[in-house]
């Protein structure tokens, strides 16, 4: 698909149920290829949501401590350690084959081996975060009406209102929704909702010293992304793939997705997340109907429509 | 306010108008409508990471007598608004929980601190300096049959200084090298 | 640092980390930068999207490896031979620069024919004097010119440090400007360019291969890589940071480089250079206006006792003929004007007298013995945190327990603070609080948002920071502090006739306070750093308005400048976006806001840009004047064919070609004829600790290095002495992104606490597998100091290595830990020695032995016992159990 292609990804209730106070859709595209795990994010995170600081305990899983994402990690860093083969040499550089033929000419002339085979090493570091469906199990499941889309077409958990009733938890296709310990209300990212009223950059995405984690306007981020996933392939990275990016997938494309240089599973991500009340729609769209013909005796028709 | 806007204003009502399922707008809480950036309306000053040497730049918000928020400044041409972890934590810094404001005193041989006032320390430290001082003296040394000045003291060492400022730096050189001191080292040596 | 300074003359990085962008090839080595400049690092990833070629060396796979194109993994403690390789390699293959070496560096200069080099006398370089343990360094001459004898005096009668260094820090060995012998046909056998060539010639791939364990393509690859970016067109860069400094020949792992730079031709032009990546907020700063023994402000020397009784004396010998360093009388009258004041006149040696004198090595390890032995009474830590934060932490502690009073302070009790009711030897009996005498200040201090005042970055920058908000409590900043501890002994001393109350009694202390803890006026002290004339009180515009008769003042003559117009320079907040990317407006660089040193060298000889892809500073005819993106690095209305006439002096001795303005000869230095302690070139010796014998030459260790071989600092006993197996294991240190050198800016930090919460070690499986090291467990590290405990990582991000045929295993350890703050855990440092650099007295962290066992290491006396094993084996012979 060409950049030209894509377009505004519209959420059951984003942006028609805000009509003219609609703002454009907002998210994350997470380039892991240029993250360099210095968790910037993870702490940014928890300076500005006043998210707290809870486990102290060494995990050996490389040089993540934190986990996963949870009520208390609303980005996580996952890091990757790989043997793989050595690929070749000399990439990258414009004169690259002019440098790879004289390497080669001076190996030749003092009788040195070509480069052995073996193995080298590869890290994989990439930022996770909630991915703001556009199907979002979580939303649908509320009963509350906690969680929320905003006029943002983000997804946040409204603290003023959540009574920690949990069904949301194993809605999420993605494990992010978490209860609290010693508060039992469900904490996740907000996408900085406070911050995008005062059209402040999320943190995490602020912080990020490789702009790793960029910020914007969803279609544009996903134009975005299909440019430096189709420059990466042809940088000799045929892996380099997106992951969330997709509105055919499960969950209807992510408002946060991903560059990703190897299968998901790898970084902890569900190859195939969807979303868990993709046929309970067609209910509540039922439901809503019903619902809309009782008022109208009360009101004139305001038809509004949910998708 | 009319009958028809005061129904437009009870959730239900807009569910039932703009938002029947309640998942966008009429879902919006009390918390979310006033849920406003702290930072909004408070003063900043611009400031330089305490951190490493990259020398990033930092706004720190603060509002009365108290730090809010420490975050990137997009001005700065080094650091483009960005930080590292470190960096981003020096909110927590500040206001560190293990963050000491008074001054803890031992004497010798005891077996526990107790407090002392700032006041007193100051003068108890001019005190000491100057005996360290005297007692470490060197005036001068033979050489060459005669005798080479020497004018230093070794009785106080200092070490410190790649975490503070230029000026504060500057004026420690210059009053203890005219104090006649020598032994003054910072972590550039280590 | 002395090894930029005797290459280039200035103890500076040579680039700014914005122009990394603009690099064609990077290499880091003896850096993480990644992990321990992340936000700089911003800039080497802005370079390889455009297509760079990024190359990281180091032993371990690191955050920093994971981005570049090509890791090259080396043994701890290698790194000249591997630098040393590629010397010869742009050598070997006359891929050098021949334009730029020719005019530029000083590959023509012939050199004494009384010098014989480390190939002829078997690693070490004549005029070594075993019985001295030092060299005399005179035969490292150019060819005709004699070294100053008070440089060699010194040097025999004990390491000062203070002539050497700042001799190094400006080149100012040379008795006279222009050496008189040079064959620009580069074919005379005692040229230098003949002599790095003999020098290096078993510097091979092969050679590289033996010592460093890194594969001989990969040698090749590195070194084809840096010749393939340099030259007219292409610029390539290095970074480093204490990986290189930190080693018994660290200023020779970072000359090494200078050479490669020199002979590639990337000094002084946009995306080369050599960038020191330091670790701390004002580092530099703390150099540059040094709180270190051996310096005044703006690399003046301090003045020895033996060679300079007299301002004339000491002037005699830090004046060179030419180069700015020239000045050197308006730097030192002017820096006494700003010190001693009205007090300071001419009849007087403005007060020169007033300064104490150095004898010999009053560093920090130096001083840490003295206080050991009970003969310094006082101490201040300001900001620092010794006992985990420097080698042989015990050392630390049982040296703190001799003082009478110490004052710390900090932003929390750290554990330098706690040392006499909570450390290692409280815990094992053998030391109490009641057996400890030391009256212990701990004073809270002010955080950066809480005063006014400048850091000095890594690019020489400084960056003003603004007070946000008062300090609570008792916590005050350091200028407070400083300034009113002043005022109260000025106060007590008042009226005194004593001789010795003379300096302190005339020094200029008057600056204004303000608020309502009265503190001092940063920007008052500011403007005396950078200088006023006394007869108006006006700020200087720059160093070159300094004057030698009293009229000027000035606190340190590099900065001068940062003040002028009586404008705050360093607090200029020009946005970068409403800047081109120098952002010369953005805060101020020394010298005189210039952001690449030595900047004249991107043009040619005859100021042309050597290409227009690399286009920087160059001559206009038209307008008279050196013009072009930044702020030219030399006489700017100097012509590019200006010769000096007969009798010039200073910066005017030089030629309109010479574009290293600080050095007497105006040229870089391939090769240093005086200046350092070890030499004139780099060669490779073994660290103290290690598992292998030296392959290139006898001599197994830096013969110069500083030791101190006293029981509480015992070696590891290395090949051939008894006990040598107990210690079969490389060891190495390092810092992780997530916290901050020795934690007392980290630990205390819950959001960094909890990313790397314990101590661990790294391992190769093959390494877990050989001890019965369990990933996730524990392991005991132990040296002849200490045993410490740590968490077992087991990685293959840290690979053994083959060597003439022996595994070599090393054990990866992060230093940040100790028994204080939000997370505790073990110091690495607990298991270092002290053995330092002989020209900067830094110590060697990267490279040691040790031994590493499963389980955690055993409490109280029973620690004691396991090291004292251990120690038992270094006497009788064999291994422990």
């Amino acid at each position: 698909m060409s950049s030209a292609e894509v377009t505004v990804i519209e959420t059951p209730a984003w942006p028609d149920t805000y009509g003219s106070d609609a703002k454009p859709r907002v998210g994350f595209f997470t380039d892991t290829s240029i993250c360099i795990g210095c968790k910037a994010c993870e702490v940014a995170c928890k300076e500005w949501n006043g998210v707290p600081a809870t486990s102290y305990e060494f995990t050996g899983h490389s040089y993540d401590n934190t986990g996963d994402l949870g009520a208390d990690t609303w980005r996580h860093v996952a890091f990757v350690e790989q043997r793989l083969p050595v690929g070749g040499v000399a990439e990258g550089a414009p004169d690259s084959f002019v440098a790879e033929a004289h390497r080669q000419e001076v190996l030749e002339r003092s009788g040195i081996e070509a480069e052995r085979d073996g193995e080298g090493m590869r890290w994989l570091m990439a930022s996770d975060v909630c991915k703001h469906c556009t199907h979002a199990a979580c939303l649908e499941v509320c009963p509350t009406g906690s969680l929320f889309r905003t006029e943002f077409g983000t997804v946040v958990v409204q603290q003023d209102i959540c009574n920690g009733c949990g069904y949301c938890v194993p809605a999420c296709p993605f494990g992010v929704l978490d209860r609290r310990d010693g508060d039992g209300r469900v904490w996740k990212c907000t996408l900085c909702y406070d911050r995008l009223g005062d059209e402040l950059e999320p943190a995490c995405a602020k912080a990020c010293p490789t702009k790793s984690i960029q910020f914007g306007e969803h279609d544009e981020l996903r134009a975005r992304a299909q440019e430096r996933v189709e420059r990466l392939r042809a940088d000799g990275l045929a892996e380099a793939r997106l992951y969330g990016e997709d509105p055919g997938d499960g969950v209807g494309g992510a408002g946060a997705f991903f560059l990703l240089l190897d299968e998901p599973e790898v970084y902890g991500l569900p190859p195939d997340p969807v979303d868990t009340t993709r046929d309970l729609g067609e209910m509540w769209k039922a439901a809503g109907l019903a619902a809309g013909a009782i008022a109208a005796g009360v009101l004139a028709s305001f038809a509004g429509g949910s998708r | 306010m009319t009958v028809r806007d005061k129904l437009m204003s009870l959730p239900l009502a807009r569910q039932l108008t703009v938002d029947r399922r309640g998942l966008g707008r009429a879902a919006k809480s009390k918390g979310s409508e006033s849920f406003v950036p702290r930072i909004r309306d408070a003063e900043m000053a611009q400031s330089i990471c305490p951190y490493c040497a990259v020398g990033c730049g930092q706004r720190v918000y603060h509002r009365d007598g108290e730090v809010i928020q420490i975050e990137g400044d997009p001005d700065s041409p080094i650091s483009r608004g960005r930080l590292c972890p470190k960096g981003a934590a020096s909110e927590q810094l500040v206001n560190s929980p293990l963050r000491e404001h008074r001054i803890k005193y031992r004497r010798p041989y005891a077996t526990e601190w107790e407090d002392l006032s700032l006041d007193e320390a100051m003068d108890m430290l001019a005190d000491r300096v100057i005996a360290a001082r005297e007692n470490g003296w060197e005036h001068d040394m033979e050489m060459d049959g005669g005798r080479a000045k020497l004018n230093r003291t070794l009785g106080f060492a200092h070490l410190g200084g790649a975490t503070l400022d230029n000026e504060e730096n500057y004026l420690i050189k210059k009053l203890f090298t005219a104090l006649g001191a020598i032994q003054i080292e910072n972590q550039a040596r280590i | 640092m002395p090894s930029l300074g005797t290459s280039f003359g200035r103890g500076g990085a040579t680039d700014f980390q914005q122009d990394l962008q603009n690099s064609d090839c990077i290499v880091i080595q003896g850096s993480n930068m990644a992990e321990n400049h992340p936000v700089g690092f911003q800039w080497v990833m802005e370079a390889k999207e455009r297509g760079a070629k990024l190359i990281h060396v180091d032993p371990r796979f690191t955050r920093t490896s994971a981005m570049a194109d090509l890791h090259v993994p080396i043994r701890a403690g290698s790194d000249i031979a591997f630098l040393g390789g590629i010397v010869n390699y742009i050598l070997e293959n006359e891929r050098d620069f021949r334009e730029y070496v020719i005019p530029y560096t000083n590959a023509a200069t012939i050199v004494n024919e009384d010098f014989a080099d480390t190939e002829d006398l078997d690693g070490l370089f004549s005029g070594w004097d075993s019985e001295h343990g030092v060299y005399d360094p005179s035969t490292w001459q150019y060819e005709g010119m004699t070294a100053k004898s008070a440089a060699g005096s010194r040097a025999q009668g004990g390491r000062s440090g203070g002539g050497e260094q700042s001799h190094g820090a400006h080149g100012a060995g040379l008795s006279s400007g222009q050496p008189p012998s040079r064959d620009p046909t580069l074919e005379h056998p005692r040229c230098v360019y003949q002599v790095l060539k003999r020098h290096y010639s078993r510097y091979t791939p092969e050679m590289v291969e033996r010592i460093c364990g890194v594969p001989r393509e990969q040698l090749i690859e590195v070194a084809e890589a840096l010749c393939a970016n340099s030259g007219r067109e292409r610029t390539s860069a290095f970074a480093y940071a204490v990986g290189w400094t930190q080693h018994t020949v660290g200023v020779q792992y970072i000359r090494t480089a200078a050479i490669i730079q020199l002979l590639l031709g990337n000094i002084g032009r946009t995306g080369g250079g050599i960038l020191a990546l330091r670790g701390h907020a004002s580092i530099q700063g703390s150099t540059d206006i040094p709180t270190l023994f051996n310096l005044l402000p703006g690399y003046l020397p301090m003045p020895d006792a033996e060679a300079h009784q007299t301002l004339d004396d000491y002037i005699e010998e830090h004046r060179p003929p030419a180069g700015f360093w020239g000045h050197t009388r308006s730097y030192t009258v002017s820096l006494l004007k700003a010190w001693f004041g009205d007090a300071a006149t001419e009849e007087n040696d403005f007060c020169f007298e007033h300064l104490p004198r150095l004898t010999g090595d009053h560093s920090h390890y130096a001083t840490s013995f003295e206080m050991r032995d009970g003969k310094v009474d006082g101490y201040f830590v300001m900001g620092q945190n010794p006992v985990v934060g420097t080698a042989n932490s015990k050392l630390h502690r049982l040296a703190l327990a001799e003082l009478k009073w110490m004052v710390i302070r900090d932003f929390s009790e750290n554990e330098t603070a706690a040392f006499w009711y909570d450390s290692p030897e409280i815990e094992s009996g053998e030391r109490s609080p009641e057996t400890i005498g030391t009256e212990v200040f701990f004073m809270p201090a002010a955080a950066h948002v809480e005063k006014d005042g400048a850091f000095t970055n890594t690019q020489r920058l400084l960056q003003w920071h603004d007070k946000a908000v008062e300090p609570k409590g008792d916590c005050r900043s350091e200028l407070w502090f400083t300034y009113h501890l002043g005022r109260r002994i000025r106060e007590k001393l008042a009226g005194s006739e004593d001789p010795k109350d003379r300096p302190v009694l005339d020094l200029t202390w008057d600056y204004p306070t303000e608020g309502a803890h009265g503190d001092p006026d940063a920007e008052a002290v500011l403007k005396e750093i950078s200088g006023y004339r006394l007869s108006d009180g006006g700020a200087v515009s720059g160093y070159t308005e300094l004057t030698d008769d009293g009229s000027t003042a000035c606190g340190c003559w590099i900065y001068s400048g940062s003040y002028a117009d009586e404008v705050n320079q360093a607090a200029r907040k020009k946005p970068g976006q409403e800047q081109n990317w120098l952002a010369l407006e953005w805060a101020w660089a020394w010298p005189m806001n210039r952001r690449i040193l030595y900047n004249r060298a991107s043009a040619d000889p005859e100021g042309r840009p050597w290409s227009e892809r690399k286009k920087f500073v160059w001559w206009d005819e038209g307008e008279g004047r050196w013009t072009g993106y930044d702020v030219p690095d030399f006489v700017a209305t100097k012509r590019p064919d200006y010769v000096p006439p007969e009798g010039a002096e200073a910066e005017e001795a030089l030629r309109g070609d010479d574009p290293f303005i600080m050095q007497a000869d105006g040229v870089g230095w391939l090769y240093v004829p005086a200046g350092l302690q070890d030499g004139p070139l780099p060669t490779h010796y073994e660290p103290q600790e290690s598992p292998l014998p030296n392959p290139l030459y006898g001599q197994q260790v830096n013969p110069t290095r500083q030791e101190f071989p006293r029981p509480e600092n015992a070696y590891n006993p290395v090949d051939g002495q008894p006990g040598a197996g107990s210690f079969p294991y490389v060891m190495t240190t390092y810092r992780l992104t997530e916290h901050h050198t020795a934690g007392g800016m980290s630990r205390t930090v819950p959001f960094l606490s909890e990313l790397q919460p314990e101590m661990f070690c790294e391992v190769s499986p093959e390494l877990a597998a050989e001890r019965g090291l369990e990933h996730g467990g524990w392991a005991t590290v132990v040296t002849m100091r200490q045993a410490i405990e740590a968490r077992v990582m087991v990685t293959e991000r840290i690979a053994p290595q083959t060597i003439d045929g022996q595994r070599i295993h090393t054990v990866g350890l992060p230093y940040h830990w100790g028994g204080k703050g939000v997370v505790k855990g073990d110091s690495a440092n607990e298991l270092l020695s002290i053995v330092l650099d002989p020209n900067v007295h830094i110590g060697e962290y990267k490279a040691a032995t040790c031994d590493i066992r499963p389980g955690r290491r055993p409490r109280g006396q029973a620690r004691l016992e396991l090291v004292d094993s251990y120690r038992a084996q270094a006497v009788e012979g064999s291994g422990p159990e």
